[in-house]
């Protein structure tokens, strides 16, 4: 297989991982199905080199990223906002750009949001493994996490041309409080009306603990009604389960299959996106859907 | 037997049953009668997860299928996972005295218990391609380890509360430890990557 070039990486930052939109139809056999958490971005940065939007880019945290392209290779920047350096000038985040052979892209930290997604035309052609190239950080199964010294083949350029977009319908993720909705969670009742009150009315917090995994949350503590366990059981994206001590955890891409927490509620898919890019001590509010 | 639907977001319903048994029963039901638009169906201990593409399958159709398909615990349904799964095991596991003896049974008892009987993976979790495996004709439960191994060696064959299973890779682990296999429990560049997927019917056999 010939490839159209390749990525060289020279700073991983805190975290770079291979993403697409992962591997869904697994947990039965334990497999979370992983991929990229703001899928919106995933399919935005995708779009604007001409991708399908599933294709494996990579999603970075919180910048300090460099890499050095082989060849003459189209890409684009999306999910974080930041400064982008191509050969030391600034590129416009959100937009496809052209890298020419040696040249270097800098991702800093973000003014806004965590995660950037960095989609290169063609695609990062590494090998799936059960059916998608995302790094699944629970399980460790596909590629292992992209380190300094690592070169990333692109893979053949799509048939679509780079499309002559002006500005799709995409915002940076908002510095102020972000609003979620919430539907219903299977163990809703479990919780006292209070719990519920404090979920909708309360102010709430992003944690310095989040993850591909989940996001846990600072705020009240929400009361049970019912007590005793639980017997685990399967959550979906988004699930937001509370702990023994009453603190709330959103469930994301990488979850263990199953857990044996109550889920209260569920954020709606239109604002999963937005909590992959949350960052620590960012404000939030819940509504319901 | 009572179904209770609890939501899961816009595109899953969370199917409480009354027993293991139920929820087994009704994943072999709507596995054999699975319809397009159904994504994922993770059975746990007490409830099945239907997952949809609610495109093809709104929640209302998931809904109203699972409600009228009908399912007795204890049936059998022929499928994909209808043929029983063999596993040789060499019963030399670190636990083994120790469990006989916790469970008032010889050694040799215990093994001819374990290895007499048919299994059935009721569910998976914890890791890739760990199945928990239940017989009704297993009268024991097993309490865990109190303080769990930071390394147990994949392929070891072990039993915690009513369930058998066996660590399909190295991993952390609190279950007691009976034998080993050399059996190939997980291999992600299968066509079925679990050897234990839920539904399969599964012996131990003295290797």
């Amino acid at each position: 297989m010939t490839h159209a070039g390749s990525l060289t990486v020279e700073a991983s930052g805190a975290s770079t991982l291979v993403q697409d939109l992962g591997r869904p139809g697994l947990a039965h056999l334990g497999v979370p199905a992983s991929g990229a958490l703001d899928r919106g971005a995933l399919a935005l940065a995708n779009r604007l080199v001409g991708n399908p939007d599933g294709a494996a880019a990579l999603e970075i945290v919180a910048g300090g990223f460099r890499a050095r392209f082989a060849a003459e290779t189209w890409f684009a920047v999306t999910g974080a906002w930041g400064e982008l350096r191509l050969d030391g000038r600034r590129a416009a985040p959100y937009a496809a750009a052209r890298a020419t052979p040696g040249s270097v892209l800098e991702l800093a930290a973000p003014a806004r949001g965590i995660r950037y997604l960095l989609a290169v035309r063609g695609g990062v052609d590494v090998p799936r493994v059960l059916g998608s190239r995302s790094r699944d950080t629970l399980s460790g199964l596909g590629p292992e996490p992209v380190r300094a010294g690592d070169v990333l083949p692109i893979g053949a350029p799509p048939e679509a041309s780079v499309p002559l977009l002006d500005q799709e319908a995409a915002f940076p993720p908002p510095e102020g409080p972000v609003t979620l909705a919430l539907l219903p969670g299977p163990r809703a009742d479990w919780f006292a009306d209070a719990a519920h009150r404090a979920l909708f009315d309360g102010e709430w917090r992003m944690s310095e603990q989040a993850d591909r995994i989940g996001a846990r949350l600072l705020g009240e503590t929400l009361a049970r009604r019912v007590g005793g366990e639980l017997a685990s059981e399967a959550t979906v994206p988004g699930s937001m389960q509370v702990a023994g001590d009453g603190r709330p955890t959103i469930l994301l891409a990488d979850r263990p299959v199953t857990g044996g927490y109550p889920v209260i509620a569920v954020v709606a898919a239109a604002s999963l996106d937005a909590v992959a890019q949350m960052r620590p001590g960012q404000a939030v509010r819940f509504r319901h859907a | 037997m009572s179904r209770r639907l609890l939501p899961s977001g816009e595109a899953a319903l969370l199917v409480e049953c009354d027993s293991l048994d139920e929820v087994l029963a009704l994943h072999d039901a709507l596995e054999a009668a699975r319809r397009p638009g159904v994504v994922e169906l993770v059975p746990a201990a007490r409830t099945l997860l239907v997952s949809v593409d609610p495109e093809r399958m709104p929640l209302e159709s998931a809904a109203t299928w699972i409600r009228r398909i009908p399912a007795e615990a204890g049936s059998r349904v022929a499928g994909a996972h209808a043929e029983t799964v063999t596993i040789p095991v060499v019963y030399d596991g670190a636990d083994l005295a120790a469990t006989a003896a916790s469970l008032h049974v010889s050694v040799e008892a215990l093994v001819a218990r374990h290895s007499g009987i048919e299994w059935r993976v009721a569910f998976v979790g914890f890791a890739p391609g760990f199945g928990y495996l239940v017989s009704d004709e297993w009268p024991f439960e097993v309490p865990r380890l109190d303080a769990p191994r930071a390394r147990v060696p994949g392929g070891s064959v072990a039993v915690a509360g009513a369930f058998a299973g066996v660590y399909p890779r190295q991993s952390p682990g609190g279950w007691r430890l009976l034998g080993r296999t050399d059996a190939p429990l997980w291999d992600p560049a299968a066509s079925e990557p679990a050897l234990l997927a839920p539904g399969r019917r599964v012996r131990f056999e003295r290797a």
